[in-house]
């Protein structure tokens, strides 16, 4: 046959195949080392966390060295300057990412926002903690909850502005028509029709955000700082997961690393539970 | 609009029946429903600026926590080695060697590799586990750092450390150039590990952001190259991958700059060592290593100072590079077809 007898004498035919086989097989080896390291990371992540998951971990408070303990401070701290981040920083966001999809679509200040944001969005995130330490912790003279929550509400802000934007901008323009038809001032028709549109979506920017902050360790580090006992005053320093996880991982005692693998366990568990709901919300937008 | 507006409104939607008190109360309503949407208006403008200020705020405080700093050290600061709290001789060198050297590593792993899974998932992968293993990919990314930072001191490190830094030493050992890069005691810790790790968080980055690129280029292009009878690879390389050229070097500018700044990965695998050592096997630091390490146990304001001037040129760095990388993607989105 011709094509066969092509494919047998003609050398350099016989080379673009051969060359595009091993390029095809070595995708396939790139994909495989990709997704190995997130079953690897996973697996050991459980190997060591689950052991040391018990009702302990969340009734007691973080022990001195040497001493059984839970994480109950911890999770308790990280919680509240979590909560606290989220409700500073996504009402500014979503009112941010309103002016970029709504009033300012076109003009000027628009475009230098949104560049800046996206800086914003992969800054590296030990300088908003050097950042909230020269605005609030320096001034004030001690570290607290506070400087925490504010550090982490500097690092939700982008997100929300980034989503809010691109969801209200995937609302049709005839919902806007329409209200705007019937006589409805901007502010109503943004309230009551664009955000209604877009709620599933600046849902799921909110839930990024929060997955993004709850493992958020280097701004806490000199903000929010520790705290060995439990403690819910937000002028003081304040104990986070994050925090914990790092001083204890790093200390010689053993039920302290055993702690800090717990927690790690925690704090990746939510974290992937919440992406996967963020996910889950807009695919299921996007189906319907 | 003007102020009779409203009132004339009324008039032709009732006709003769609307009385005197009715308009006025009417007009009354849509005065305040203006005077919300300027209010609204406003207070979103507001919250856009906010963002414009929450940056020059970060420059600013940062340069002014440097000043101390740049002041008596002026610029060779940026090439001095010596990081001595006693003395209180601070330079930048060791740190900012660090943080290149690392991330340079990394993105010679991150970049082949992840341009290789994005090509296995545009061209090659089977239907239905396209969306299963590109979200995997992405969860990847969604890890917070301080796991790959665990993980890496306990399992990653001492597993280089007893496997592969021994063999590394070992195979290197008489070639030239590569027995300088692999030299020394196999520590487990150091520049190659944090290197490697940094490899894996910023891996998913640029597949995610290279896959949206290949998935944007028009059927038609890849459609002719096969026409024409090109290979998979071929149609890969010598027309989808110049057609995206621009959005894959923005996917790649992203993740250096995921990669300079990263933190806490870092700081556990590191080492923490101020000095600058040609051998990738030996321990060295990064800035926001250093900073993390050391910044709540500063004594003095030149110590601080000097950590906080390294935080400004971290920032200083990443801005530049996120700044391409964003130039590069929106210049992307801009041209037509």
């Amino acid at each position: 046959m011709a094509t066969a007898s092509l494919a047998t004498t003609s050398p350099r035919y016989a080379g673009r195949r051969r060359r595009n086989a091993v390029y095809k097989t070595l995708a396939w080896v790139a994909t495989g080392f990709g997704l190995g390291w997130l079953v690897l990371i996973l697996g050991i992540l459980l190997f060591h966390g689950i052991g040391g998951l018990s009702l302990a971990v969340f009734t007691e408070n973080t022990p001195p060295p040497g001493a059984a303990g839970g994480l109950l401070n911890a999770v308790t701290g990280s919680l509240i300057i979590t909560v606290l981040a989220v409700a500073i920083g996504t009402p500014i966001g979503i009112l941010a990412g309103t002016y970029l999809a709504e009033y300012g679509r076109h003009d000027k200040l628009s475009s230098v926002v949104r560049f800046i944001n996206d800086i914003l969005l992969s800054a590296p995130s030990i300088v908003v903690g050097l950042f909230i330490y020269e605005i609030m912790v320096a001034p004030m003279g001690h570290f607290s909850g506070w400087a925490g929550a504010v550090a982490l509400a500097v690092i939700v802000i982008p997100v929300v502005v980034r989503t809010t934007e691109d969801m209200l901008t995937l609302v049709p323009d005839t919902l806007r028509e329409a209200a705007a038809s019937i006589g409805l001032p901007r502010a109503l028709m943004i309230t009551r029709i664009a955000y209604r549109a877009a709620r599933a979506g600046i849902v799921t920017g909110v839930l990024l955000a929060v997955a993004r902050i709850s493992g958020e360790t280097a701004p806490l580090l000199f903000t929010a700082l520790n705290n060995q006992f439990f403690s819910v005053n937000m002028n003081q320093p304040m104990p986070s997961l994050p925090v914990v996880i790092f001083q204890f991982a790093l200390s010689p005692y053993e039920e302290w690393q055993k702690l800090a693998w717990t927690g790690a366990l925690l704090i990746t568990v939510a974290v992937l539970a919440l992406s996967i709901i963020a996910r889950s919300l807009t695919a299921t937008r996007k189906s319907s | 609009m003007d102020s009779g507006g409203p009132d004339v409104t009324d008039m032709t939607l009732k006709g003769a029946s609307v009385t005197a008190a009715e308009a006025v109360s009417r007009s009354a309503v849509l005065r305040r429903l203006r005077l919300t949407d300027v209010i609204f208006h406003n207070l979103t403008r507001f919250a856009a600026l906010g963002v414009l200020a929450l940056l020059s705020g970060v420059i600013i405080a940062l340069v002014i926590g440097a000043t101390p700093a740049l002041g008596t050290f002026g610029f060779s600061f940026l090439f001095d080695q010596s990081w001595n709290p006693v003395t209180e001789r601070f330079g930048a060198l060791a740190p900012i060697y660090g943080t290149l050297i690392t991330s340079a590593i990394a993105m010679l792993i991150a970049v082949p590799v992840g341009l290789m899974i994005a090509f296995f998932l545009t061209e090659l992968c089977p239907m239905v586990l396209r969306r299963p293993i590109g979200i995997a990919i992405e969860l990847l990314a969604g890890i917070p750092s301080i796991i790959y930072g665990i993980w890496g001191l306990f399992v990653f490190a001492p597993f280089l450390q007893k496997y592969v830094q021994p063999f590394l030493i070992d195979s290197f050992e008489h070639v030239p150039v590569l027995n300088v890069l692999f030299e020394g005691p196999p520590y487990g810790i150091g520049m190659l590990t944090a290197g490697l790790i940094l490899a894996i968080m910023v891996l998913p980055f640029i597949t995610s952001i290279s896959r949206d690129v290949f998935e944007a280029v028009p059927p038609v292009l890849k459609e002719a190259a096969y026409g024409v009878g090109c290979t998979t690879w071929e149609v890969f390389r010598y027309v989808v991958l110049p057609y995206t050229r621009v959005g894959v070097i923005g996917g790649v500018m992203l993740g250096l700059g995921r990669a300079l700044g990263e933190t806490m990965a870092v700081t556990f695998v590191i080492g923490n060592a101020h000095h600058v050592s040609a051998s990738l096997l030996a321990p060295g630091t990064t800035i926001s290593a250093s900073i993390a390490n050391e910044f709540t146990e500063a004594v003095g304001d030149l110590y601080t100072s000097s950590l906080v001037a390294l935080g400004l040129i971290l920032f200083f760095i990443t801005f530049i590079v996120l700044a391409i990388a964003r130039y590069m993607l929106l210049r992307l989105q801009q041209r037509p077809g």
